[in-house]
């Protein structure tokens, strides 16, 4: 080979399960083997769907591996032994699935070694899998999505295709028994299922994929144009709240093009001042980012909010991310806290207080 | 707002007004299919889910066809009754009169955007549907973004193709239901121009779909009053006051509401006498919001926070613009500056606060 091609990944995007994304996908699949490409399916969940199933006919499939973990056996995806068959194209259904503890935790850290290979990489994930929307997934269905995939996994895919089916139709296949076994429908219509809940999904999952047209297509001019506009800097504490800040920083930063960084700050400029469970959280926060690939820091000095602002200012920030200030207006008569003094010394910059989304009301 | 139409839950709320509808009107049905360019697909998944209707033992008939069908669509014909189109003076028509006649429970309009022959009776083909859907028959059928009335010069702007026959935007969100056929264009490796156009077309049709199908959210939550901050829609909120620094506010709430294909909104509270050289400048202000692209809202109410904040959860506002506050001294020390109270107040959304 004379230069290393790294292989394409297309990704089939859904809002739910049962709209149609893993029947499409072998559709897709089929069409190439027709016209003589090689394909195999390197993992296939069948959830007991006929129609699907007829699809992956006539496709070559590498039998899953027997993985051992605490006593049970589990089946997973055999990489190695997708890799030595080497195809030109690989159906790989449940991009967000996570892997039993063994070499790679994630099953899209599979689908890079395999593109890594040169090898095509076809598919599935519902929009509630994007890390940056957990929030607003968790507001709309009242559930929060455990398994996540970083957006920029799903931005450096090659092609994302939206699988549509109207909610109207969807309930139509669960309540039929299609898409769940009865029981299992049972739940989910109690869950992810409600209709108003699909159809803010749904919307979300078409502006989702709009953007990631958008993005596919937009010159690098334009990107340059924006990137130099704006820079961001999402304020790190201990607080829980920071994971919605940073979520949301990133999601800003992600659609404005913009770099992003998150910023902690500490008397002695690391985590040895801390109470052992303020620094599971503050380090917690700096790895979520840092897998979210945000830019981290730990500045050292006593007046957080002082430290903060002459870093952002250095730095050409233009917009400061925190998230809501805890403390109450008898207080703050005594005793302003930090979030509340970067509010009000930051007069500078844009400051976005982010909204503590709650989780929808479950009835 | 009723307190008890507060406690009921959405899903509760779209049944209820489902109901109500079909009550009243008996109005029929109408599924669109929407794709971005000729050859996405959409005429053999309209007609797959017609057969598959038909083999569940629904009434269904095919009321127009595209004259150039595929081969797989073709296939699919053969099982479906059709109803021929009506030959008049200088064309043809669909026989609106033989469908209602032949009263099936599902029409399949192959192609929505035609403009009908002189003498028929509707001008244009979607005109026919609505009579067919107010007949109660619920119409299924499909459409290209390029036919889209009020988009149709920012596609030409794209395709350079020029087309007549369109079908007004208010039609398409009328349907109740719309699904869009997505597909990435064959060929589309790499950023080729060819391949950049059809992108274009691709992310304006899942904007299309999207707006419709928030429309619809919207609709069945706020005939009812209820607050709709769920939806996937990001909506901006920019808080006009004579003193804001207005200018960077709305250029990056205009950025903003572009990038996330959102809405924006600006308002500003009514502030009884306020003086001349004021009053002048909102003006400014105000036209300034209107030629960023957003819809202006002035507000009445005596408390401005509360009013902004009522009117912001009613519109499922997600992201809060303010100017940064000047005041100082002992009242806002004791209660906080109006942005203070802002922050404290506006649950379920960002607040963005900007330099003054």
């Amino acid at each position: 080979m004379p230069e290393h091609v790294r292989g394409r990944l297309t990704v089939f995007m859904g809002y739910a399960a049962g709209v149609g994304k893993t029947y499409k996908m072998l559709e897709k699949a089929q069409e190439l083997k027709s016209r003589n490409t090689d394909v195999v399916i390197g993992y296939f969940e069948p959830h007991g769907r006929p129609d699907t199933i007829a699809k992956t006919e006539g496709l070559e499939s590498i039998p899953r591996k027997l993985v051992e973990y605490r006593g049970s056996k589990f089946e997973e995806m055999d990489t190695d032994a997708i890799l030595a068959r080497h195809p030109v194209v690989c159906v790989v259904d449940e991009f967000p699935h996570t892997n039993i503890p063994g070499e790679r935790a994630k099953r899209w850290e599979d689908v890079e070694a395999l593109r890594e290979a040169g090898i095509d990489v076809l598919t599935t994930m519902n929009i509630q899998h994007l890390e940056s929307l957990n929030d607003q997934v968790w507001h709309i269905t009242g559930v929060r999505v455990r398994e996540t995939i970083p957006d920029w996994v799903v931005r450096q895919a090659d092609e994302v295709v939206m699988i549509d089916l109207t909610p109207r139709a969807l309930l139509h296949r669960l309540e039929r028994g299609v898409v769940y076994s009865r029981e299992k429908a049972q739940h989910a219509l109690q869950n992810f299922f409600r209709e108003s809940s699909l159809v803010a999904l749904r919307e979300l999952t078409l502006r989702e994929t709009a953007h990631e047209v958008e993005h596919r297509s937009e010159t690098d001019a334009a990107a340059n144009l924006l990137r130099r506009h704006h820079k961001i800097l999402a304020f790190i504490t201990t607080d829980p709240k920071t994971a919605m800040v940073i979520r949301r920083a990133g999601r800003v930063g992600d659609f404005l093009g913009a770099e992003c960084f998150a910023v902690a700050v500490q008397r002695t400029g690391d985590l040895s001042d801390l109470s052992e469970d303020d620094r599971d959280a503050l380090q917690k926060h700096l790895n979520f980012a840092r897998n979210l690939h945000i830019e981290t820091r730990i500045l050292a000095g006593d007046d957080a909010a002082e430290v903060l602002i002459d870093f952002a200012r250095r730095n050409g920030v233009t917009q400061i991310f925190v998230t809501r200030p805890r403390t109450s207006k008898w207080q703050s008569l005594f005793r302003k806290d930090t979030i509340q003094r970067i509010i009000n010394r930051a007069t500078d910059m844009q400051i976005v207080i982010v909204s503590d989304r709650e989780a929808r009301a479950r009835n | 707002m009723g307190r008890e139409l507060q406690r009921k839950t959405p899903d509760e709320l779209l049944r209820q007004v489902e109901a109500e509808e079909a009550a009243v009107t008996r109005r029929g049905h109408l599924k669109i299919f929407l794709g971005y360019a000729s050859g996405v697909g959409k005429t053999v998944r309209m007609l797959a889910e017609a057969r598959r209707r038909r083999e569940r033992g629904q009434d269904i008939v095919i009321g127009a066809v595209q004259p150039r069908a595929p081969a797989e669509a073709a296939e699919l014909l053969k099982h479906l009754e059709v109803v021929p189109l009506k030959s008049v003076a200088e064309g043809s028509t669909i026989d609106v009169e033989a469908i209602i006649r032949r009263r099936p429970a599902i029409c399949i309009i192959d192609g929505l955007a035609y403009d009908n022959p002189p003498g028929s009776r509707n001008t244009a083909r979607w005109q026919d549907v609505q009579e067919l859907v107010a007949a109660g028959i619920k119409v299924i059928g499909s459409i290209n973004l390029q036919y889209v009335e009020e988009l149709r010069e920012e596609v030409e702007a794209i395709t350079g193709k020029h087309v007549e026959q369109t079908v007004p935007v208010s039609f398409i969100k009328s349907a109740d239901e719309i699904e869009i056929v997505d597909a990435p264009a064959e060929n589309s490796s790499g950023t080729s121009p060819e391949a950049n156009k059809l992108s274009k077309l691709r992310e304006m049709a899942l904007v299309l779909a999207a707006d419709v199908v928030d429309h619809q959210l919207a609709g069945y939550l706020t005939a009812q009053g209820i607050y709709q901050q769920f939806g996937g829609h990001e909506r901006i909120l920019v808080c006009l006051t004579p003193r804001a620094n207005v200018g960077e506010m709305l250029e990056t709430a205009q950025t903003i509401a572009e990038r996330f294909h959102g809405e924006l909104i600006a308002a500003y509270v009514n502030q009884p006498q306020l003086s001349e050289a004021d009053q002048a400048t909102l003006d400014q202000k105000l036209a300034m919001a209107q030629a960023a692209g957003a819809r202006v809202e002035i507000l009445e109410g005596a408390d401005p926070i509360h009013t902004l904040l009522e009117f912001a959860r009613s519109s499922g506002i997600t992201q809060l613009f303010v100017g940064h506050s000047q005041r100082k001294g002992m009242w806002s020390r004791l209660w906080g500056s109006p942005v203070d109270q802002l922050v404290r107040l506006s649950q379920g959304m960002d607040v963005r606060v900007f330099p003054q």
